[in-house]
Order: structure tokens, then sequence, then C-alpha cells
């Protein structure tokens, strides 16, 4: 595909007045001369090897160039994904338990909002006016440390300081990517948890005087909470997707930061790895999923 | 007054105009396929004339000095373009790149689902794993990949979204041709000696437009979003078309001094997908009802 895409690499890394001899040269070292099925059959070859070539603008192997950015997108990813959690299942729960409320009503409709809003507007929105008015909130980019190091930082003696300070960062683009998912995430507990409050266990459970409390959370969230978890699961693919534009609002350097700038700079070879990385991601937690619903759900068992 | 017979399709209808989902969903759409008709004989001002003196002008409101106003409503952009004017006109752009977009993934959908579920076999099998390739990556990094690698235009954008949507389409239908195949009307089509594409397109497929159409509502507010990303990111929609996601995108320069630039373009976005989700789900609740009622 990249083949057919306009534009050469060469003539752009070397600029418009590069010799023409030099041009040729660099042409034949990285087999760009050759046909397209040659350069594709090569490229597929050493792409299951990890190895997706060499970027011809910053002179680097592709695969260290994304494998570096890729814990940026996976932390952002995760992030996003605990906070839908966190606050998507108890607005969904409470949705349920005071069903046509005026708190469901004021939830339902956040997240009729929140699924219909383009994410990406949520984060400029945020950006001009939470983090323009909150000072300790930085506008862009991410902290020296990834969230990973940043938790380990207390236990080798450097303080909070690090963990604070990816938080500060990871705040806003997190919350920007959770939007849609969370409100997907609140749509379904909601739902499901209406599903299960009329069975015949929750009134048994009622019946035997157990108090709504322990009848909410021990009896029906539990069970309410097997679909809710699959589409987590499902969703977190998409979050990979949702989180190439996310980046590029908040400046976040992670893999969709890159392939947006790589688009830009016409290097190509970086893109289509980036992106059969991704792909390659999605598709490992998509299977993940699967099998996870075995475990899940004792009813399901594959053979 | 005597009532319509209780035909099945009345029995649908009627479960339309109650659905309060399906009514709001359509009254929204048709709205914006009002303006996006009328546009340029509504806009209050030029949407591409430009005034240095009026850049980044506040919004000024309907009223001023008690007097109806029509300059700078919404405020102005960086080239001191009104952007109430241009909201109007992206109308257009945003909501025909997501009807084109839809429509391709429709017909292309339709017919490639229907195909793998009434001959099945190998042919079912080629289609298929085809859509999971397209369904294993996220749906924007797909239509991101495409436009990058076709150039970044209005037309690359609409094929890259219709792409991204066709493999959902071609699912549910084959999932429906797969049930119908097996009704006594297609056996009785059959035991009349008619052709397997009569049977396909006159017999099956008119029966299984239902959830085509639910897909297709959902999939617009999709399309949407995604043309608007594309926008934003710089991959689609190229100047001086205008739309909802190239004026996000510019107005990200000045969040801090002017974001009413960037406020309202995402608000006409997000009430067009509302419109479309409502819709689309009010349809499934509908369509759903009828197949319990079977």
């Amino acid at each position: 595909m990249v083949h057919f895409s306009p534009g050469d690499p060469i003539r752009i890394m070397l600029g418009d007045d590069a010799e023409p001899a030099e041009v040729e040269r660099l042409t034949k070292l990285y087999g760009l001369d050759q046909p397209a099925y040659v350069q594709y059959v090569r490229w597929l070859g050493r792409a299951v090897q990890g190895d997706f070539g060499t970027s011809l603008r910053q002179r680097q192997p592709v695969t260290k160039l994304i494998t570096e950015k890729m814990g940026a997108t996976v932390e952002l990813a995760v992030a996003s994904l605990l906070i839908a959690v966190l606050i998507g299942v108890p607005l969904g729960v409470i949705s349920a338990v005071r069903r046509n409320t005026w708190v469901d009503f004021g939830s339902m409709f956040v997240a009729l909002v929140g699924v219909s809003a383009p994410n990406f507007w949520i984060g400029l929105i945020l950006l001009s006016y939470v983090a323009l008015y909150v000072g300790w909130i930085p506008v862009f980019g991410r902290a020296e440390w990834s969230f990973f190091e940043a938790l380990l930082a207390p236990f080798r003696g450097q303080g909070f300081g690090p963990l604070w300070d990816s938080l500060r960062y990871l705040l806003l683009p997190s919350i920007t990517l959770a939007t849609s998912i969370m409100a997907l995430i609140t749509r379904l507990t909601r739902s499901s948890m209406l599903e299960v409050l009329s069975k015949d266990y929750v009134r048994t459970a009622k019946a035997k005087g157990q108090t709504p409390r322990l009848v909410v959370y021990r009896h029906a969230l539990r069970n309410a909470l097997l679909p809710v978890v699959t589409v987590i699961g499902v969703q977190f693919g998409s979050l990979l997707g949702g989180a190439i534009v996310v980046e590029t609002v908040f400046a976040w350097p992670g893999v969709g930061m890159l392939i947006i700038t790589s688009i830009r700079t016409r290097e190509l070879l970086v893109v289509q790895a980036a992106v059969l990385m991704l792909a390659a991601i999605f598709a490992i937690v998509n299977l993940l999923v699967d099998f996870s619903y075995s475990f899940l759900n004792p009813r399901i068992r594959y053979a | 007054m005597r009532s319509a017979p209780a035909t099945p399709a009345n029995l649908t209808l009627k479960r339309i105009r109650r659905n309060p989902n399906v009514i709001i969903g359509s009254v929204v759409i048709l709205a914006l396929v009002i303006i996006a008709a009328i546009a340029p004989l509504i806009t209050p001002m030029d949407p591409i004339k430009q005034d240095i003196w009026e850049k980044y002008a506040a919004p000024r409101g309907l009223i001023v000095d008690g007097q109806l106003n029509g300059t700078y409503v919404l405020g102005a952009d960086e080239l001191g373009r009104d952007v109430l004017s241009r909201l109007i006109m992206g109308t257009r752009v945003s909501l025909l790149v997501a009807f084109i977009a839809t429509s391709i993934s429709l017909v292309f959908g339709v017919i490639l689902g229907a195909l793998a579920g009434y001959v099945g076999g190998r042919l079912d099998n080629v289609i298929m794993r085809v859509m999971d390739v397209l369904l294993a990556m996220p749906g924007i990094l797909l239509a991101i990949a495409i436009v990058a690698t076709f150039g970044p235009n209005i037309v690359n954008v609409m094929m890259a979204i219709a792409i991204v949507r066709i493999p959902a389409m071609a699912r549910v239908v084959r999932s429906e041709v797969l049930a119908l195949k097996e009704e006594e009307f297609v056996e009785a089509g059959r035991a009349l000696g008619l052709s397997s594409g009569r049977i396909l397109f006159r017999h099956i497929l008119v029966n299984s437009w239902a959830p085509a159409l639910v897909i297709a509502a959902l999939g617009m507010g999709t399309a949407i979003v995604a043309e608007a990303s594309l926008s934003f990111l710089g991959l689609g929609t190229q100047p001086p078309q205008i739309s909802w996601g190239r004026m996000l995108s510019v107005g990200r320069d000045a969040i801090r001094s002017a974001p009413h630039v960037t406020l309202y373009p995402g608000i006409a976005i997000t009430i067009t997908v509302l419109g479309f989700s409502l819709l689309g789900d009010g349809l499934r609740d509908v369509f759903d009802r009828r197949l319990g009622d079977n």
C-alpha cells in the first residue's frame, strides 16, 4: 500500500536540492529501486522477525522507535480504562437502583452526550476551560517518568514527587480518552443491573432479610458485571485507536503522535509498522477477552 | 374515522411514531438536513470573507443593544471569518461525507453479506475472513492508514470511512440472510423455480432491511466523528472546504484566547451524532419488538 502513496521518501529526506547521484545511491541502498512485490516480500520477511527497517529521517530502527512510544500509549489506555470503570460502574449501579429519578435521568443524559461527543473535542474543551485555570494541571506533554517508574520511586527513596508529576500529566488525557467508554459502561451497567434486579435470586436475597446494600452489591452486581467485563475487554482495543487522536491533542508522546508526525513527514515505513503493531496488540487483547469468558462465566466452557 | 388495518407494516409505523428516541432523532436530523440544503440562504455573513480586524472576535450573541444582531453571533475565527456562517456551511460537508460513506458501506456490506450468507461454503469463508482482517484493527487506525497511503482529500476520506464500516454491515446482513434462507417463503420460491439471484435479491433482501437500516443510522454517527477526527488531524477535508473537523483543527491553535472557535463546531458534531444514535437505538427497539412479536 505504501508503494502507491505519493511522495519520494529519499527526496524528502535529502531535501529538494539534493544531488541526483546521492538520491540514486540511497534509493539503491534502501532497496527502493526494486519492483513493489520484491519490496513487499522483503519487508514482510523482516517484519515477522520484528525488524521493520530503519527510519530514513531519524536514522533509527523503526521497531525501537515504536517500542519506545508504545509504553506511553498503553499507559494512557490503561489509565483511561481505570477511570472509565471506576466512574462508569458505580454510576450505572446508582442509575439502576434509583431508576426514573433525577439521578438516573441525569447520568443517562451525561452518558448519551459522552457517547456522542468526539473525545478529542472534549479534550480541547478541558484544555481551554480547566487546564488554563487550574495551575497545577499541565497543558500538554508527559512527565519524565513513566507511571510505572513513578510508582516505584518512593521505594527507591525518590519520594512521591515523580508519582504526583506523572499523575498530573496523565489526568486530562486519560479523562478525555475515557469519556466515550465510560458512557458506554454506565449505560451497559445500568441495563444489566435492571435485568438482574428483577431476577428470582435477588428477590430471594431480599426475602431472607438482607440489607439493600448487600443485595445490590453482593448478589446483583456480581452477576450484572459479566457483560460489562466483556465490553471492557473489547473496548480496550478501541482505546488504542482513540489514543491516536487524543495523543495529538495533548502532545502525549505515544504511538499515535508518532503515526501522525510520520504521516506529515511521509515516513510511511514508520506508519506501516506502527499500525501493524497496534493492530497486533488489538488482536491479542481481543483473543484474551475471548478466553476470559470461560473463566468469568462457568456456564460457558470451551471444548 | 376508520383505523388502518393491523398489517405488520402499519404496526411498525405505529411503534415508530410512539418511540420518543426515533421521533427526537428524526427531528434533529431533519432540521440538520434542511439547514444543509438551504445553507447559503441562511448564513448571516459570508462564510469565507476575511476581516483581519475581527480576528478571534468574541461571540456577540443574537441580541445587541436590544436589536437582532447578525454579525459574529458566535464570534470569529483566526482570519476574522464568521463562526456561525461557517458552522452552517460546514453542515453540508459533514453530512454529505457521512451520507456517501455510509451509502457505500451499505451497498457493499449488503452485497457481500448477502452473498456470504446465501451462497455459503468457500465464498462465505473468503468474504468473512477478509471482513475479520478489517475488523482486526481499531476503525480509526484503519481509516488513518488508508488516508495516509492514498493522500488526504475528501474522496479518500469517504472511501476510508466506508471501508471501515463495511464489515459491521456485512456481518449483520449475513446473519439475517442465514436465518431467512431457511424460511418457508424461500422454499416456496425455489419450488416455483425462481432463480437464486431473484430469491436472494427480491425475496430475502427485502425482508432483511431492518437491521441494515439500524446499522446504517448508527454508522452515520460514527462516520461524522470519523470525518471530524481525520480533518482534525489534517488528513481529512482540505481548505477551502469548510467542515466541522477542520474548524476544530484550526481553532485548537487559539484555545487559550478564543475557546469559542472550538466550542461550537464540537457542539454541532455532538448534536448530530446524538440525533443519529437516538434514531438508530430507537429503530432497533422498534424492530426488535417486531421480531419478538413473531
